[in-house]
């Protein structure tokens, strides 16, 4: 088989093994409704409800607080909507610029379906203003919806601080915790946040499966509308397999979670501090510290990023880009905008996402592969004048 | 993934002609760092051959697509004389490279521009004619005129087919009304002088022969092919038109509703109320 290095892990992930292999039975002989009422169903229901406590512990909620969704945009969906539909009176929504498109293109729906929403900005470093929040807060606010952790940067932002914030008005805080969980440890115990969507396929759980905490007590009402499962806030005949699989890999998040900040961080700042030094018109985009362990966005000034994917993936190196030429929507990333980043380094810019799966070979074999990829794409490009006096800018500042 | 041909995976992976010609006769560049794509192509003409191309080089700032059709671009013009290279449309590079997909036409119309650039810059005008008129779109600087040129060459009609083939309302939208003003006075330009005075209530067959043709033209086969269909006129026997479909209309099962509800409400809209519509298996 060709090489394969895979570190596009913000985009999804390879299901973990022993998930796989706890889902297998539930595929065969296992296929029972768990609704029904003789035992061969039956059974289920109680399968289902320890994956609903394997999901809960890895965040530190109680099960009762856990109902399982197709995935993070029906989550962010149920979120969402459900929040506004149990508090009619109030119109006025606050998110962020940065946020995914589950979220965003929601918001921007409803802004032209009677609601007002509020975008906060972020600063060249990815961070949001808490000022600006306590600006846009009104008294019709009904929602704050943002995300913990950047899926294009990584970068994290304050959620205790907004979740704090959002209690002393008596509004709603729906975090999209989609990247953040099985990467960083959340206990929501502790936590302010009301409610946080999550997804299987971004922690080694199969894709189409995903879940939703709501915090006991807050206002919400079901999405989905149908039969009696999840409580009654959820309809749908439940995704037994996937399920189990997401209940099995989020014990093991919970299991390998120190790796994230040990392993998975060395690998990252190994990578990103050897492709920094050696590409001299490289640059990062995100703030350094507030960042999750596994994530790197780099620009390569005055290259763009398709070519550069392209010629990693003859490699066998799987990544992906912020340039418009990737998107379908021919601007760079909404996110590096936002950040303002120049459009000379926004339509360069490369995303590596590594996972607990990573080795420091395939970080070798990736630093090995960048310089004469940048060097070949700098060839062809007609502002090679242009880089060649940006790196002259670099080495003298080193 | 982009759905690549093979000769664009070919071109990109393994271009020819890159690099610059130092002593060129004609110089063009088009695109900007900040479109996302720029282009730099260098003409030498042999001057005892005709003033043939003798050769071609480019660089291209830009994706997988781009770097394909400047680089397909450089070998469809080499041995060509400038008014015979000045007839290659954006069409023609796409063509050469086996089809491109549909939202990086623009990567062909950049090569197109890119030898007009050049070979007005050899006759010694400042700037290719596309460069004048107002600016519509302002994210990419995209002007009606030039909005107005690939409307007119590639036959579009839709505003995404506009962005696709010229970027013109990819970034904020707020020019989508203005670029769909654009679309509509092409196409009203060209068929209102008969259009207009339609439904008369007698009239010749050559008259309504004429009305069918210019209604399927213009208000029937847009729509269809938007979905990737097509169809031809075949006949006209009295007040029965037989047409034939092509594309995905001819495989689909709800054409014959398609063929009543769309075809047969258009002709009759626009041409006379006694028309029906029959659709003859080719």
């Amino acid at each position: 088989m060709k090489k394969l290095v895979y570190v596009d892990n913000n985009a999804t992930t390879r299901v973990a093994p022993e998930a796989l292999e706890a889902m297998l039975p539930y595929f065969t002989e296992l296929y029972g409704n768990p609704s029904s009422m003789h035992t061969f169903g039956g059974q289920l229901y109680k399968k289902i409800n320890q994956a609903r406590e394997q999901v809960a512990s890895l965040i530190g909620a109680s099960p009762q607080e856990i109902i399982f969704t197709s995935g993070g945009t029906e989550s962010d969906n149920a979120a969402i909507r459900g929040t506004l539909e149990a508090n009619p009176d109030k119109k006025h929504i606050i998110t962020t610029r940065v946020e995914h498109p589950a979220v965003l293109n929601l918001c921007q729906y409803l802004a032209q379906n009677g609601y007002e929403v509020t975008e906060l900005g972020v600063d060249s470093q990815g961070l949001l203003d808490l000022d600006e929040l306590h600006g846009a807060i009104r008294d019709d606010t009904v929602l704050i919806t943002i995300m913990y952790a950047n899926n294009e940067t990584g970068v994290i932002f304050p959620v205790e601080e907004i979740g704090q914030i959002a209690r002393e008005k008596g509004i709603t805080f729906h975090c999209d915790a989609i990247q953040a969980v099985g990467k960083l440890p959340l206990d929501m115990g502790k936590s302010t946040m009301d409610m946080i969507s999550l997804s299987g396929h971004k922690l080694h759980a199969p894709k189409g499966v995903g879940a939703l905490y709501i915090r006991k007590g807050v206002r919400f009402k079901p999405f989905m509308l149908g039969g009696h499962h999840e409580n009654n806030r959820r309809a749908g005949t439940e995704n037994v397999p996937s399920i189990i699989g997401l209940g099995m890999a989020c014990e093991l998040a919970r299991k390998y979670l120190p790796e994230e900040q040990t392993k998975v961080r060395k690998l990252r700042d190994k990578l990103e501090n050897l492709v920094l030094n050696q590409m001299l018109n490289s640059r990062l985009n995100g703030h350094k510290i507030l960042r999750l362990p596994n994530t790197t966005n780099i620009s390569f000034e005055y290259v763009e990023g398709e070519a550069i994917l392209l010629l990693l993936n003859e490699v066998g190196i799987c990544a992906s880009s912020g340039s418009a030429c990737t998107s379908g929507s021919l601007e760079p990333s909404h996110v590096l905008r936002a950040m303002g980043v120049p459009f000379t380094a926004a339509h360069g810019s490369i995303r590596f996402s590594l996972s607990r799966y990573n080795t420091e070979e395939e970080v070798n074999y990736i630093v090995g592969h960048i310089p004469p990829i940048i060097r070949r794409l700098k060839e062809i490009s007609p502002y090679s004048a242009e880089i060649e006096e940006l790196e002259l800018k670099a080495a003298a500042r080193k | 993934m982009w759905d690549y041909t093979d000769k664009v995976k070919d071109y990109f992976l393994h271009p020819r002609n890159v690099g610059e010609i130092k002593d060129a006769d004609a110089v063009g560049e088009v695109g900007a760092i900040a479109c996302g794509d720029a282009l730099r192509l260098y003409l030498k003409l042999d001057k005892k051959n005709g003033n043939r191309i003798a050769d071609a080089k480019f660089k291209t700032f830009g994706c997988g697509s781009a770097i394909a059709s400047a680089s397909a671009l450089t070998e469809m013009v080499m041995g060509k004389t400038l008014e015979e290279a000045e007839k290659i449309t954006n069409q023609d590079i796409a063509d050469f490279l086996g089809g491109l997909p549909p939202e990086k036409m623009h990567c062909s119309v950049m090569g197109k521009e890119a030898l007009e650039s050049a070979i007005a810059n050899y006759r010694g005008y400042k700037a290719a004619p596309t460069e004048e008129g107002a600016i519509v779109c302002k994210c990419f600087g995209i002007t009606d005129v030039k909005i107005e040129r690939v409307v007119r060459e590639n036959r579009l009609t839709t505003v995404e087919q506009v962005t696709n083939y010229c970027k013109a309302g990819g970034g904020c939208k707020s020019c989508h009304p203005d670029i769909q003003g654009i679309i509509d006075k092409v196409w009203e330009k060209e068929v209102k002088p008969v259009a207009v005075p339609a439904k008369p209530r007698k009239m010749s067959n050559l008259r309504k022969m004429q009305l069918i043709q210019e209604t399927i033209e213009r208000d029937i086969r847009p729509v269809l092919m938007m979905d990737g269909g097509d169809m031809d006129l075949i006949d006209v026997d009295g007040n029965t038109v037989y047409v034939s479909f092509r594309g995905s209309c001819a495989e689909c099962a709800g054409s014959r509703v398609t063929l009543k509800s769309t075809v047969e409400a258009k002709l009759r809209e626009f041409v006379t109320e006694e028309l029906v519509v029959e659709e003859v298996n080719q």
